[in-house]
């Protein structure tokens, strides 16, 4: 499908055919000083001319000096909210004359939603959930209803934040499938003191998608155009704010659990639960078992949960993870390494939230390179003793033969 | 100090269902009377919580007041009398189960601030006594103010300064079924995330106490863009050293701090030994 050039008119007439096709638009819009994911009536309610200045433990919105609608990278909250709930009832049931109980219809008939603005690594970060959720023998099926009435409407970024590093998970800064449509917003400079409205290439990535294009006008991309969007995307990946190497990340990782470096983070780690509950692949989550005051209804309800909570890991006894430490490194070393085996997938699509949203500005890339790096060193040191080098003459060698 | 033995069985658990309503008391030790007033505030609710027990015992409902024992007993207020350390002894004895509802009994309250006075510390009860009562000496103080779990065994602790009406139905309606009430005592900050609030001190840079605080009032002040004030607590293992560093990247000095611990909650482990090293150490 070839790339489509629209105006910035076109995002009203998207919105429009959305609304037409019985679609809850969901998208970016001020807040309370940030920019979130809220319920949108209209294009004027999205974040034009705003910005936000990210770093670890810090967000401040910022003006910027044109019309972007989608001139900022990514809001407190990830779309997960909007496929798997801060809270869910799961079932009710009612107590029945022979003393026992009957369990109570739950519907899970959720409204069709279209998500506006989902940033690539927001994208790869559904994927991750639609494996966790879907992928398995045991489908979950609110997820699911949710998921199959989403529409995703992508937009890639051009202006990568100071806490992303997508390109270090290559998630981003270009979504390459997963999504309904995805746009690139091309903002041109300011003529004559006059603000240039932005302009968009459009890519479809799904049927529904294209049966959207002719409600939207615009026309096929020149070639220097698609040239512009890609150089412009490229330039993004070489702009992240943090970086991240993943290689041989996850080895490390598993053999780095008895590493002292892990008192850093766990020294300044609040046990807040923000990095988990800000994170958007994070699924962690409880059930609440309650009854009512006259004891005649029951019902079951999941909650977000967090790896960062002593219950999480209660058991018999008392808690697995008591220390600080053992739920950072749990966190980190799942999120980084044992993903991969649980999942085929690492579970860190690097949005940077995690970092961003930490009260205690703890950065992830930061704790995770100073592991992995001692991980490095300490390796190298037990190669030196088996295999000395000839500067090190029998030294190393006598140390090999006496361990 | 050991649990006292309640007088009444405490097998009694779930209530059987035998017609007869659990009979409720309410207590008042030293408070505000706010959290009784939330049980009182459970409008909607009311009818069915009259319907389920019998409120034998509840002075700020009622001046009727039936005998004890009593099934289940609420208490509010902290101990700051010697007369009141001997009437909880007497209220346990007559109650089956005993729950604790709001910052004085859970903690000791505001009040609590008392107990940091003394002789290197400042001026002590007998000199806050003096400078606010006209006749301080018919007044009988004891020097601190105390939770009631420092004097007789509690079976549940419901935080709060007030507490939530919605957790103390759900501490009622569990007490009734004789199951877990289902109370976090994980951070604030789940509640906010979950409620979908902007962090105040990521987006604002606003001291906030939420990730050293129990859960449980739903994120009631982040909601309003302003930081937590601690109402529930401390949770169930907060950093306080650490909050504390960010407290003061934040622009909060010494001083702040120490105030910011020192309130509703004061008395509370965490809060208490973080103020205590404060105040050791700052210059």
């Amino acid at each position: 499908m070839a790339v489509r050039r629209l105006e910035a008119a076109a995002l009203d007439a998207l919105f429009g055919a959305l609304r037409r096709r019985g679609y809850t638009l969901v998208g970016p819009t001020l807040h309370d000083g940030a920019i979130v994911y809220d319920e949108l009536t209209g294009t004027a309610e999205l974040p034009i001319g705003w910005t936000e200045v990210q770093d670890a433990g810090h967000y401040r919105l910022a003006r910027r000096d044109d019309d972007a609608r989608f001139g900022y990278t990514v809001g407190p909250y990830a779309w997960k909210r909007h496929l798997h709930p801060p809270a869910l009832r799961l079932w009710r049931a009612e107590r029945d004359a022979e003393g026992g109980f009957e369990l109570l219809d739950e519907p899970h008939d959720p409204p069709k939603v279209a998500f506006i603005g989902v940033r690539p690594c927001d994208v790869a970060a559904i994927a991750i959930q639609d494996r966790v959720f879907t992928g398995g023998a045991h489908v979950d099926p609110d997820y699911q209803a949710r998921r199959e009435r989403a529409f995703i409407v992508a937009v890639n970024c051009t202006e990568p934040g100071g806490t992303c590093f997508c390109a270090s998970m290559g998630t981003g800064p270009e979504a390459r499938d997963g999504y309904d449509l995805a746009l690139t917003e091309i903002i041109a400079p300011a003529r004559n003191g006059q603000r240039a409205e932005p302009s968009y290439l459009l890519e479809v990535g799904s049927e529904r998608g294209e049966q959207l294009l002719a409600e939207l006008g615009g026309r096929p991309a020149r070639g220097d155009e698609v040239a512009d969007g890609e150089r412009r995307l490229a330039e993004a990946a070489g702009r992240m704010g943090r970086a991240l190497d993943t290689r041989g990340l996850a080895d490390a990782l598993r053999r780095s659990l008895d590493n002292s470096r892990w008192d850093e983070p766990a020294a300044r780690c609040l046990a807040c639960g923000n990095c988990t509950l800000a994170c958007p692949t994070c699924f962690c989550n409880t059930v609440e078992d309650t009854t009512d005051l006259t004891g005649a209804f029951a019902e079951r309800t999941r909650r977000w949960d967090s790896c960062f909570t002593q219950d999480l890991s209660y058991i018999h006894g008392g808690p697995v993870r008591v220390s600080l430490k053992s739920r950072y490194r749990q966190w980190a070393t799942h999120k980084l390494g044992t993903w991969q085996e649980q999942f085929g997938t690492s579970g860190c699509v690097g949005c940077g939230r995690c970092i961003t949203w930490c009260p205690a500005a703890i950065d992830l890339t930061e704790e995770v390179a100073a592991i992995a790096a001692s991980a490095q060193a300490r390796a190298s040191r037990r190669q030196a003793r088996v295999a000395p080098s000839p500067e090190r003459g029998t030294e190393a060698g006598d140390a090999a033969a006496t361990r | 100090m050991a649990p006292l033995v309640s007088a009444v069985s405490r097998t009694a658990d779930p209530f059987v269902r035998t017609g007869k309503r659990p009979t409720l008391a309410v207590w008042k030790f030293a408070s505000c009377d706010g959290c009784q007033l939330t049980l009182l505030d459970c409008e909607d609710e009311l009818l069915a919580v009259a319907g389920q027990l019998d409120v034998a015992y509840f002075l700020e409902a009622s001046s009727a007041t039936a005998a004890g024992p009593y099934d289940v007993s609420l208490v509010e207020g902290s101990i700051t009398t010697t007369h009141d350390a001997k009437r909880i002894r007497e209220i346990r004895e007559m109650s089956g189960k005993l729950v604790t509802i709001g910052a004085c009994a859970t903690a000791g309250g505001i009040q609590a601030l008392r107990n940091f006075a003394g002789p290197d510390g400042g001026p002590d009860v007998t000199a806050y006594a003096a400078a606010v009562y006209a006749h301080p000496e018919i007044l009988d103080a004891l020097p601190t103010s105390t939770p009631i779990s420092e004097h007789v065994f509690v079976d549940f602790e419901l935080r709060g300064c007030p507490i939530d009406k919605r957790q103390l139905l759900e501490v009622v309606s569990a007490t009734l079924a004789g199951r877990k009430p289902q109370i976090p005592s994980y951070s604030l900050c789940l509640e906010c995330k979950r409620s979908g609030a902007v962090c105040v001190m990521v987006a604002h840079g606003q001291p906030c106490l939420g990730p050293a605080t129990q859960a449980g009032c739903g994120a009631l002040c982040p909601n309003f863009s302003r930081g937590c004030y601690g109402c529930f607590g401390p949770h169930e293992g907060p950093n306080m050293p650490a909050l504390g560093d960010r407290f003061a990247e934040l622009g909060v000095d010494a001083d702040g701090w120490l105030r910011a611990l020192r309130t509703y909650n004061a008395y509370a482990g965490p809060f208490r030994k973080e103020a205590d090293h404060v105040e050791r150490t700052r210059s």
